[in-house]
């Protein structure tokens, strides 16, 4: 504690004291956690005991299914259902646009239902099953969903992508496709910068009246 | 965001026990919680799961509808019994957020919402509701989304909720439960002026947590309507919004709701112009005349006074849609 008082731009000072930054990032997030949780963790911080044990107070265990196979990680409680898919099970699929609930990039089906993965913790997502982009395929086999967005060419850069693909799938699902007026609104929560929305819409019409599952 | 201790509650009691402690805050569906930490806006110690109680039912009862806190706003505005006896508050759950937030979003938490004023988001700016004592970002600022009814010289933030709109014109009841058990106060009572406190957004106590809403059966079904007006089509927080529901009787209005959203720190309900509607004819004309009164007492700041027109004529053509007029 008293090496971080005596910082007064702590990174740079951590650097040359041939810290590396990556360690001085841990020991000042281990810091701020030591200063925010109650309980346990301050207890184990006040004897003194090293980051890796501190860092098994702040970590919890969760167990959830993503694209059918099962997972057991150990997440911090306030890592996002976005983080944790895309930095801990490599699913980049899954995208990272305003991360704040307001462009739906990030969307997912948990239990069926689509969410913003972005506002959603890994903690309360425990014990549920989780569809992403990546869940969609059978193996080379496309979605219909995918399909009719590459014969509709609905999008341009393809970042909002996989979200508007999730959120189309659910959109289906839920009885919410039966015109255009209602599909816009129904994807009003997937916003795209490049303005693909007419194609959109084109290839959501296009699976509802071609009546397959989804 | 800061890290936080995670609990999940398993009893209403361990939840109520849990947050009688300073720092400690509920999460339900999080779709505003987590944006705020995010933000910095807001840092608690520890989050409090209570998702798993069983606060979920929407059931029927002999005076009307209970809804539970943790209901989906999603469910809510798809129920068949809100459709047949409330529709109003499906309209209003419908013209809220979009689809993947109203899965997430529960009444409770809809409820707890906290203005989306951007000096109250922008750690950098004074707020006094976000950090008492720093001043007013918005009222000398770009102030187009703020209040035009009931602010103070503290604060000009509006609720953003259209759900809550809704309730307050159905006279529903918010159902709290504390330590001393449950207390029951109207949804007009719920949320709470600015004042000298703009820092608390309701009358909820500390260690009190709210386990459902309940209104009262009526005669407004098939005369309701929410119209929202915003800057988009869709997605978007109300500039304007009314809940409106009238009770018409060979053409003459026997009974009626109004209740206006992005106008005021708390849903706006307009009972003088309500009184003002009863027993005139169900017309363009009478509805004007009460979306005048409603407007008495109305202040607009530099970028709001569009909302001085915006509101009235809002309030006329909810009333013209609820009555079958368009």
């Amino acid at each position: 504690m008293e090496d971080e008082k005596d910082h007064a731009l702590p990174g740079f000072e951590a650097e040359a004291k041939d810290n590396s930054r990556r360690n001085f990032l841990k020991q000042s997030t281990l810091l701020t956690a030591i200063a925010l949780t109650p309980g346990t963790a301050v207890k184990a911080a006040e004897m003194g005991v090293g980051e890796k044990i501190a860092e098994a107070f702040e970590k919890m265990p969760i167990k959830m299914e993503v694209n059918g196979v099962a997972h057991s990680l150990s997440v911090e409680p306030r890592a996002t259902l976005l983080d944790i898919l895309r930095e801990q099970l490599d699913l980049t699929g899954t995208k990272k646009g305003c991360d704040h609930g307001q462009c739906g990039a990030c969307t997912v089906h948990v239990d069926g239902h689509r969410v913003n993965s972005c506002l959603t913790l890994g903690v309360m997502a425990s014990g549920k099953k989780i569809t992403t982009i990546e869940g969609l395929a059978k193996g080379d086999d496309l979605h219909p969903m995918q399909e009719a967005f590459l014969k509709h060419d609905g999008f341009q850069c393809g970042y909002c992508t996989p979200g508007q693909i999730m959120s189309a799938v659910a959109c289906i699902r839920e009885g919410h496709a039966n015109s255009e007026m209602e599909i816009r609104e129904y994807m009003s929560g997937n916003i795209c910068r490049c303005g693909a929305y007419p194609n959109i819409v084109n290839a959501i019409q296009e699976v509802k009246a071609g009546g397959q599952a989804v | 965001m800061k890290q936080f201790q995670y609990t999940r509650a398993l009893t209403q009691q361990s939840a109520i026990d849990a947050i009688a402690k300073p720092g400690t805050k509920i999460i339900a569906g999080g779709t505003n919680l987590i944006d705020l930490m995010k933000r910095g806006v807001t840092a608690p110690d520890k989050l409090v799961d209570i998702n798993h109680l069983p606060l979920k039912n929407i059931v029927a009862t002999k005076t009307g509808l209970h809804i539970g806190a943790l209901a989906l706003n999603s469910v809510v505005s798809e129920n068949s019994l809100v459709l047949e006896k409330q529709p109003l508050l499906s309209m209003a759950l419908k013209a809220g957020a979009s689809p993947q937030l109203r899965n997430m979003a529960t009444v409770g938490g809809n409820m707890m919402q906290r203005t989306r004023c951007t000096y109250f988001y922008d750690t950098t700016m004074p707020c006094n509701k976000r950090a008492p004592g720093t001043g007013c970002g918005a009222m000398e600022g770009i102030n187009r989304m703020h209040a035009i009814f009931g602010a103070s010289d503290q604060c000009i933030a509006v609720n953003p909720s259209d759900m809550c709109v809704g309730l307050a014109a159905l006279d529903a009841v918010a159902i709290i439960a504390g330590k001393k058990g449950e207390r029951r106060i109207p949804f007009t009572e719920f949320h709470r002026l600015p004042g000298d406190h703009p820092e608390m957004d309701n009358h909820l106590a500390t260690g009190e947590m709210i386990v459902g809403v309940e209104i009262p059966d009526n005669n407004f079904a098939k005369n309701s309507y929410y119209l929202k007006v915003r800057d988009r089509q869709s997605y978007a927080f109300a500039l304007v919004s009314v809940a409106a529901a009238l009770e018409i009787s060979n053409g003459v209005i026997k009974n009626a709701r109004l209740a206006m959203g992005g106008v005021a720190h708390k849903p706006w309900r307009l009972f003088d112009a309500e009184k003002a509607l009863i027993g005139k004819p169900a017309t363009e004309e009478s509805f004007k005349q009460a979306a005048q009164i409603a407007m008495q007492g109305a202040k607009a700041y530099q970028y709001n006074s569009f909302k001085l027109k915006l509101a009235p004529a809002t309030i006329t053509e909810a009333l013209k849609h609820a009555a079958g007029l368009v």
